[in-house]
């Protein structure tokens, strides 16, 4: 069994798609919360292979996308401090903040590196004792326990000079908010795999009883994904609204508890600011007062500069689903992956990059 | 001695002298570069062929290959891919003070041994060395000339409708090679770099066909920034086919874990041929029976629908567009 | 927040072990997977095993699906 390729089966994909037309006598508008699942869709052209009847809606679930201006301006910021070195993932490279962005900022003489792993980062800090090495912390529950489990090494280590700029944001509470602004009118939720992977497949079951909004966990490849907008069609067909496993090969209802308890040791819920959103409470993580000296915030003496959010960017818009990348104004004209004004733009996940590139006849 | 490059290695003072007497020219020695005049005197007949290009990989080896044998192939490729036969390379290096002579002289003997492979002359260059912190250990600029055989007619522009696109064997090979070895990625593979000179497949193809069209080698940006620069020149679209195209497992597996896409990732010793129909098969035939061609592969073909675009048939039947890269693709987690 | 792939484990050392994900290998740090062993499959994300895959699980998927392409061929 190959674990991945198995999932791309042309053959075994005819029949879900057979399966979903034979389900999906209702209308419906499913919302895929990932920002992965937005690439995948798009990546594999599978909204060709669904009926009339359903329509697929990308939601806020590309952590680079929702990072507010304010925090990519504290990161270009800490990046331009002299003897710091900033770690990044690759996403945040290209992401425009107010004034400038971290390939900016390298180019201007900052010393940026891109790692694929907190723990290349750790590495950076063990080689270079004279310097401080910043982490920044993007990410949901996937890639929280990560950085966690990094500081947590790093406090074994005596490792003094490893920080963490925490950006990091959680899902259900971000929802939770989509869902009360009543701004979208949803029949299904394509739960975002990994993410549920950590936290379960339990904290979503409010999403089901609390506004009778079928959920159901989904892998990434695109088979998982055709199981899944199966098994939503099906619950629409008979008006039922609960919680299910599609992906059940990586997914539990209680999800991974030791990654659970190394987040939580470390981090603690916090207000966060979500582009497009806004202040929305408990639904980002700061480090605890105990790891307080890893905490580049508290920690580093920097100064972000003003907030600037550029007119016109309806960002915010297209996160919420209110807005398709299409309707807003500066898309494709002024707005591009060369020149993006907005991250959903640039964004390897973002919903603007993810039309722009992979093009219109996925509609 | 000095076991590294200094200053005055680059000043034209008796290191420098000694440098090109015993490292250069005893390496690449031929009767035009050997008479160390201020410029190679040639006569060369027909149409000209010239190409430039800058060499600035890092880190400078990686297996399958190094800084030297990726600039000779570069140059030979970029002057094959418009038909010509390869004579002469100029290599100008700019060497960053510090870099151990032991690494300068592997170089140069990978560039003796590549430039011998690809049947082609260093006749003239140049050295310079900057202070530390100025060049990134080496760079090397080079330029190409070659003729083009009479009769022969290759361009970017000359795609038409109908014509098959041959894809020469598995894509991506160098750009995963080349990240393998980069701080910050660290995962091993068994995968080397397909850096390789294909003046010899070209001229084995252009000898069973005078329909070749068009010949790109699929460097920075991949396959797909080729064909999407072949659509804009002839004004044609392209559409290929996923399943038909040709990707080893370790380079699928490692941009899996990287988020990239191994369409757009770099290749060195590949070539796509954009043809007429009728003498599809029979250049297959002759690219496979080439080193460098082994798996080649028919994957797509020319068509007129949307000018300027490609598109790609996904396994699953469904398609999309391969657009232009942007910037350089980075490693995600997303 | 998306990108995991499956990995199979080859070695442990500690906290640590070599993974393979097809033809590629790379050291995964398995802080948040204690229970895995070797030849389990684990979700690798940033470097980090995030969760053992459920193989048995991962057929009986496949096998569902063999079954629905089965029966929607024969409408």
């Amino acid at each position: 069994m190959k674990l991945m390729s198995d999932f791309r089966q042309s053959e075994l994909a005819l029949g879900l798609v057979s399966s979903i037309r034979h389900h999906a006598t209702k209308q419906a508008r499913f919302m895929e919360f990932c920002g992965g699942h937005t690439v995948a869709i798009m990546k594999f052209g599978l909204r060709q292979l669904l009926p009339p009847t359903l329509t697929l809606t990308a939601g806020p679930g590309c952590p680079v996308c929702v990072t507010d201006n304010a925090d990519l301006d504290k990161a270009i910021a800490l990046a331009g401090l002299p003897n710091v070195i900033v770690a990044t993932f690759g996403d945040m490279m290209r992401v425009p903040g107010s004034r400038s962005s971290l390939q900016e900022a390298k180019a201007d003489g900052s010393d940026v590196r891109i790692v694929y792993s907190t723990l290349d980062a750790l590495a950076l800090a063990r080689a270079n004792p004279k310097k401080s090495v910043v982490f920044i912390g993007i990410g949901f529950e996937t890639t929280a326990p990560t950085v966690a489990a990094s500081v947590l090494q790093a406090a074994q280590e005596g490792l003094n000079n490893y920080y963490v700029l925490s950006l990091h944001k959680l899902c259900p509470p971000v929802i939770k908010a989509l869902l009360d602004s009543g701004e979208v009118n949803l029949q299904g939720l394509i739960c975002p795999g990994h993410v549920s992977a950590v936290i379960g497949s339990k904290p979503w079951e409010f999403i089901a009883s609390d506004y009778g909004v079928p959920c159901v966990v989904s892998g990434f490849e695109p088979l998982d994904i055709l199981q899944c907008i199966d098994m939503l069609a099906q619950q629409v067909a008979t008006g039922e609204a609960k919680v299910e496993i599609a992906y059940r090969r990586g997914v539990t209802p209680e999800g991974n508890p030791t990654a659970l308890k190394i987040m939580e040791q470390v981090f603690k819920p916090a207000p966060a600011r979500w582009r497009g959103f806004g202040k929305v409470a408990v639904s980002g993580l700061a480090l605890r007062p105990k790891f307080e000296r890893f905490d580049a915030e508290r920690s580093l003496d920097f100064n972000p500069g003003p907030t600037v959010i550029p007119e016109d960017c309806i960002c915010g818009d297209v996160l919420r689903g209110v807005k398709t990348p299409p309707q807003c104004t500066l898309f494709g004209r002024v707005c591009t992956p060369l020149n993006p004004v907005g991250p959903c733009m640039v964004s390897s996940e973002g919903s603007c990059a993810a039309y722009y590139h992979y093009g219109g006849n996925n509609d | 001695m000095t076991d590294k490059i200094l200053l005055s290695h680059g000043s034209g003072g008796k290191l420098a002298h000694d440098l090109i007497q015993f490292s250069f020219l005893s390496a690449w020695a031929n009767p035009i570069l050997s008479r160390l005049d201020d410029a190679a005197v040639i006569e060369v007949k027909g149409r000209l062929a010239f190409t430039t290009d800058n060499y600035v990989v890092q880190p400078i080896f990686f297996p399958g290959g190094d800084i030297g044998k990726l600039a000779v192939c570069g140059t030979v490729n970029d002057l094959a891919m418009v038909g010509a036969i390869p004579h002469y390379l100029s290599l100008a290096f700019i060497i960053e003070e510090g870099l151990s002579l032991n690494d300068l002289e592997m170089v140069v003997n990978s560039i003796k041994q590549t430039a011998k492979t690809a049947g082609v002359d260093i006749i003239a260059g140049d050295t310079k060395v900057v202070n530390h912190g100025c060049a990134d250990k080496l760079f090397i600029n080079t330029t190409g000339i070659g003729t083009i055989p009479s009769g022969v007619n290759i361009s970017g522009h000359h795609a038409r409708r109908g014509d098959a696109v041959i894809l020469s064997g598995t894509i991506g090979d160098h750009g995963i090679a080349v990240l393998s070895q980069r701080e910050g990625l660290d995962f091993t593979t068994e995968l080397k770099s397909d850096c390789a000179p294909l003046n010899g497949l070209v001229a084995e193809i252009l000898g069973v066909s005078t329909n070749i069209h068009c010949l790109r080698d699929p460097t920075r940006g991949g396959l797909a920034s080729i064909l999407n620069e072949v659509a804009e020149q002839s004004g044609v679209s392209i559409r290929i086919e996923e399943s038909k195209i040709p990707v080893r497992e370790e380079v699928s597996s490692a941009c899996d874990m990287l988020g990239l896409d191994p369409l757009y990732v770099a290749n060195e010793g590949k070539l796509v041929a954009i043809v007429d129909p009728k003498d599809t098969e029979a250049i297959l035939e002759q690219m496979r029976k080439n080193q460098y061609g082994q798996n080649a592969a028919i994957i797509g073909e020319v068509g007129e629908e949307h000018p300027g675009r490609v598109v790609m048939k996904t396994r699953l039947g469904t398609s999309r567009i391969v657009d232009v890269v942007v910037g350089e693709p980075l490693p995600r987690i997303c | 927040m998306c990108l995991a792939i499956p990995a199979r484990i080859n070695t442990i050392n500690g906290t640590e072990a070599e993974v393979k994900i097809g033809g590629i290998t790379r050291k995964a740090s398995l802080m948040l997977t204690p229970d895995a062993r070797v030849g389990d499959y684990v979700l690798l994300h940033t470097g980090y095993a995030i969760n053992i895959i459920n193989q048995i699980e991962a057929e009986q998927t496949l096998a569902l699906f063999a079954e629905i392409a089965k029966l929607t061929e024969l409408e």
